[in-house]
């Protein structure tokens, strides 16, 4: 295995620039993931993020047989999905969760039937589901950078209308804010965090990168504002030292990072200070002798 | 003064008319009770009040306004579920949500903002929790933080949607008397409840709903059974029926 140091070392090699690189990408993009999937998770959208994730592949496919913009073609089919879905699920006589099983089959089959039509299309289709961490042009690495700064400040400025949408619809509809067209506009954020998220993870896994760091961070924290920092942290965290297991032990890079992520997880569901596992064993032990503090959580709790 | 106006509204929902021709008008100081069976379309009628829902015909006009320019004068209560009470935020935090649309687009909120939020915990008793994430509330606490949420608006009417739903005796006792506070104090309030004894206690007008409205009156004035057993289909013998007479 390799040491650190040597890690460093390969990083600092000119003939190993596609290693900084991958490692750049993948850290920008836990990043953006886990502000975004902060929301997903407190939405409760996760299903809706695969949807996104799925639905992107047709759009790789297509920019992959034309030579196009990846990053572009992934983002015109995710975000084409999310706004389906956003539409359709006004429809009431179908539920949410049916409207997006149908679009994202639908659209992997697509990607599958157009990629199919590229030649050598195996080798590239396993790069897209599974992600790779050679061959990531210049330019995407500026694309990743950019588009995942914007999405940062969206979220930054429109936070607190997010938040009082996701808090309680019916108020934010009584005091007059936009509820459909927040609710498309996060979608999209979704669906751009994950295509920004694919190179290196993979199609398949980049649902783990939106979903698991928010979520261990919702273990460990009751504020909102920190739950929001932790993950992005958890997020680059996972996305470094997968890739540096990756690249010591010959791993594949999405696999490692995402097994690194619930790593994170597992822990923070063991051991969270408050709602973790061993807390809850703790309290519950201390409360058999109080008595009076169960009480007080059962009226809480009704 | 006159805070809410309702005439002639007729509202449609999925091609069922599920209120027909609505006249109603609430003055600053009084406490409504919105009283009905379900389906008899109570929550319909506070959604139209909103602008939520379209109406067919008719008109809604607060202190004189259209809704339109009348939003902010609005406190909307809706009921507990409605809220996503795992989320991990404060009660003054949730309190200040209610302000996000008059703080408006790209802003924070200010300290005009965190004095309302402080001033309406203060008014329902909140404000030694307002450090305290909401999911660690209790049912009557959860209530009276929806109700700040909706007064940090200083609201000149404020609309409760069944706020008494799964909370006990005593709980409901306490409400009862905040919403009735806020009433004296110059606002009009306007609630939903299946609680018909406590609405008949301490509201100072009763308005029986069945699509229409049935009744409006002050609750002495409702002693007629006839009035209860068309807008609840009861029977003559139904108990409530008693309740009324020595009421």
């Amino acid at each position: 295995m390799l040491s650190p140091f040597d890690f460093v070392q390969d990083l600092l090699n000119p003939d190993l620039r596609f290693l900084p690189k991958a490692l750049l990408v993948s850290m920008m993009a836990s990043v953006v993931a886990g502000v975004i999937g902060s929301y997903v998770v407190l939405r409760g959208m996760a299903f809706i993020g695969d949807a996104v994730a799925h639905a992107v592949f047709p759009g790789l496919a297509v920019a992959f047989v034309v030579q196009g913009n990846l990053v572009l073609g992934g983002a015109v089919a995710g975000v084409a999905t999310a706004i389906l879905v956003a539409i359709f699920s006004q429809n009431r006589r179908l539920r949410e969760d049916s409207i997006i099983g149908v679009f994202f089959v639908a659209a992997f089959a697509l990607g599958i039937v157009i990629i199919s039509q590229a030649p050598g299309y195996a080798g590239s289709l396993q790069q897209f589901l599974f992600g790779s961490i050679t061959g990531i042009p210049d330019e995407d690495v500026v694309t990743v950078a950019v588009t995942g700064a914007v999405l940062l400040l969206a979220a930054f400025f429109l936070h607190k209308e997010f938040v009082a949408v996701t808090l309680d619809r019916e108020m934010a509809r009584a005091t007059g804010l936009p509820v459909f067209a927040l609710d498309l506009l996060l979608y999209i954020m979704v669906a751009i965090a994950i295509v920004i998220s694919i190179q290196t993870i993979g199609n398949i896994l980049v649902l783990a990168l939106l979903v698991t760091p928010a979520a261990a961070a919702r273990l460990l924290t009751d504020r909102l504002g920190v739950m929001m920092l932790l993950a992005p942290v958890i997020g680059a965290g996972s996305a470094f030292v997968g890739l540096y297991l990756s690249w010591s032990l010959d791993l594949p890079a999405g696999g490692t990072i995402v097994v690194i992520a619930t790593a994170v997880f597992l822990l923070a569901w063991a051991f969270a200070p408050r709602h973790g596992l061993l807390a809850r064993y703790l309290r519950r032990g201390s409360e058999t002798v109080v008595g009076e503090n169960s009480a007080t959580k059962a009226k809480a709790a009704s | 003064m006159t805070a809410l106006e309702v005439s002639g509204l007729t509202v449609k929902l999925g091609g069922r008319r599920v209120l027909h021709d609505v006249g109603l008008s609430v003055d600053r100081g009084e406490f409504l009770g919105l009283v009905g069976p379900n389906g008899a379309g109570k929550t319909t009628l506070l959604r139209s009040i909103l602008g939520i829902v379209s109406p067919e015909r008719g008109s809604v006009r607060i202190d004189g306004e259209p809704l339109a320019r009348a939003r902010t004068k609005v406190g909307y209560v809706p009921q507990r579920s409605e809220f996503a009470w795992d989320f991990p935020i404060t009660v003054e935090d949730t309190v200040l949500t209610g302000l996000t649309r008059r703080i408006g687009w790209l802003r924070r909120p200010g300290v005009a903002e965190y004095d309302a939020a402080a001033e309406a915990l203060e008014r329902v008793r909140m404000d030694h929790l307002s450090e305290r994430p909401v999911g660690e509330l209790s049912g009557g606490q959860r209530q009276r933080v929806l109700v700040a949420r909706a007064l940090a608006l200083q609201p000149a009417l404020l609309l409760l949607d069944e706020p008494f739903t799964g909370l006990d005796m005593p709980t409901q006792d306490l409400l009862l008397e905040l919403f009735a506070g806020l009433a004296a104090e110059g606002r009009a309030v306007v609630m939903t409840t299946h609680d018909l004894l406590g609405a008949l206690h301490r509201c100072s007008r009763l308005c029986l709903v069945n699509r229409t409205v049935i009744a409006d009156a002050a609750p002495a004035e409702l002693r007629d059974p006839g009035v209860w057993m068309s807008a609840f289909q009861l029977q003559p013998d139904n108990p409530l029926l008693g309740i009324l007479e020595v009421a």
